[in-house]
């Protein structure tokens, strides 16, 4: 047995200290995340239990998934497949990852209800566990990027490396999110369905399924649309563009904007997100 | 030293997920005891109003009182899961909460596994919440189920699971609802010697109760709520009356 250190918890409602305790959460949260490494592990684990190929499944269902529509899409918009197809592949992939962060976040604190009202637990942890669970599913989907690449015969550039900081910054949005999302969608249960639907018109706005200079003249304005800044931070440079300094800044200033939000959100509200679940 | 120190205190519920407009018509008409509008005009349940107590080191204390009296959100409280809308909380010393015995425990795990998990939800290692499993398993008696997903377990099992691990990382404060009493009988003798053991060590034990011969047996303090507020508070005789133990 071991005698743990002799903590001092001390609340008081009329001086509530609230960013302080923001910011003992964020601490706190990221000190324990090998708890949200082993809840993500988990999610995924128990998704595909008794499955022979177990997670590889969702590597397997992209890849299908992606032969089907290479094949309709060049027919339908007259494209080269060798030319659409792998540029097709990496927008899919990276969208996906996008609009699943962004559902998942949606669900990172109700989905924790049990949790959230029987223990206390930094809640900055249930968005880790959201980042690290679609890090996970990602982990299986980008490789197929190389395998349509070396199909193609593709090489990649030198930009590629590019793509980590890009993937870095979506993880930061991607936890920016689910603070934000994971809050609002805790208060209002109104909020996952609009989120849905937003998703899915942004899917045919934003350039996933088109290029991005069909649009003509409008090309320099896409980056206002902050799911193609961010998009293109990674596809860009899997592509063997560095996807050009525009998109970066905007993209760093999105996720800048949804951080500020989030904290400002998380630091005014954290109280209440027990009774919200 | 471990300390609980409460003063003035107040949790309230705001009922979110409501028709607030027929609820308040239909409440605030007739019986306005706990449910009241807040100054944003919500509807909130009064589940705890001014608790003012202190509870140092070495008190038993029983929570009693009918259903729906404020005793498991006030263990809450202490837990650190509600912030309070008035008042003061300090508590000094960890905590080890025994509030619900499945919170955090994923059936698809074993119960070793189990006991790994809890280890990190406390901020401890892998290799801390395997260290811990060899000892829970020793105490909780599970023998070969201990190897088993806890989902095939009976209620008494995972009651033992639960007790062990939460026992296991001997925490200042102990926060216990009732329903460790589903334990056998065996299994009740060892954790009345380990509660007695962990309470000479000097620290604290809150239990939310309906059984008084427990309280009689293992309290020495009880403090009775109703409608959210304390009604008594003081030696075990004092609040329950003077019965012989049946």
């Amino acid at each position: 047995m071991h005698h743990a250190a002799n903590p001092v918890r001390e609340f008081d409602a009329a001086a509530p200290r609230r960013r302080e305790r923001a910011r003992e959460d964020l601490e706190g949260g990221f000190a324990r995340w090998r708890l949200a490494w082993a809840l993500a592990r988990g999610d995924i684990t128990h998704r595909y239990r008794g499955s022979v190929l177990g997670p590889f499944w969702l590597t397997i269902s992209t890849g299908v998934m992606l032969t089907a529509l290479g094949v309709l899409y060049a027919k339908l918009f007259k494209m080269d497949v060798a030319s659409y197809l792998p540029w097709l592949s990496v927008s899919l992939i990276v969208w996906a990852v996008i609009s699943q962060v962004v559902t998942d976040a949606t669900t990172s604190l109700t989905g924790a209800e049990g949790v959230i009202r029987q223990m206390p637990l930094p809640y900055t942890v249930h968005a880790l566990r959201v980042v690290f669970r679609n890090a996970v599913v990602a982990a299986h989907n980008l490789p197929l990027i190389f395998v349509v690449f070396a199909v193609f015969g593709v090489t990649p550039s030198w930009t590629v490396v590019l793509a980590i900081p890009g993937l870095l910054l979506l993880g930061i949005a991607g936890f920016a999110a689910s603070i934000f999302l994971g809050m609002i969608c805790a208060r209002f249960r109104d909020i996952p369905p609009i989120v849905g639907s937003i998703m899915q018109i942004a899917f045919f706005v934003s350039p996933v399924i088109w290029k991005p200079e069909m649009v003509g003249h409008w090309e320099p304005y896409l980056p206002i649309n902050p799911f193609f800044a961010l998009m293109e931070t990674v596809r860009g440079p899997l592509m063997g563009t560095t996807g050009g300094i525009v998109v970066w800044l905007t993209a760093i200033l999105w996720t800048g904007l949804l951080t500020l939000l989030a904290w400002t959100f998380f630091a005014r509200f954290r109280g209440r997100i027990a009774f919200w679940v | 030293m471990a300390l609980v120190d409460v003063a003035d205190l107040a949790i309230e519920f705001p009922l979110y997920h409501h028709n607030a407009r027929s609820l308040k018509q239909r409440i605030l008409a007739s019986s306005p005891l706990r449910l009241k509008k807040d100054e944003d005009n919500r509807i909130v349940v009064a589940a705890l109003r001014d608790l003012t107590f202190r509870i140092g080191n070495g008190e038993r204390v029983a929570l009693v009182g009918p259903n729906g009296a404020g005793k498991t959100t006030l263990l809450r409280t202490i837990a650190g899961v509600y912030e309070p809308v008035a008042g003061t909380l300090r508590v000094e010393g960890e905590i080890g909460s025994l509030i619900d015995p499945a919170a955090g425990m994923d059936p698809l795990l074993t119960g070793r596994e189990n006991v790994v998990l809890r280890a990190l939800y406390r901020g401890l290692t892998e290799a801390d919440g395997r260290a811990l499993a060899d000892e829970v398993a020793g105490f909780a008696g599970l023998g070969e189920f201990f190897e088993v997903p806890i989902r095939g377990y009976s209620a008494g099992m995972s009651v033992r699971l639960s007790f062990a691990m939460a026992t296991a990382m001997t925490p200042a404060i102990l926060l216990m609802d009732e329903w460790f009493l589903a334990g056998d009988s065996d299994f009740m003798k060892k954790a009345e010697t380990r509660l007695s053991k962990l309470v000479t060590d000097a620290e604290i034990l809150i239990i939310a109760t309906h059984d008084m011969t427990i309280v009689r047996k293992w309290c020495t303090r009880a403090i009775r709520l109703e409608g959210g507020r304390i009604l008594a508070d003081g030696t075990v005789d004092e609040v329950l009356g003077a019965e012989t133990v049946t």
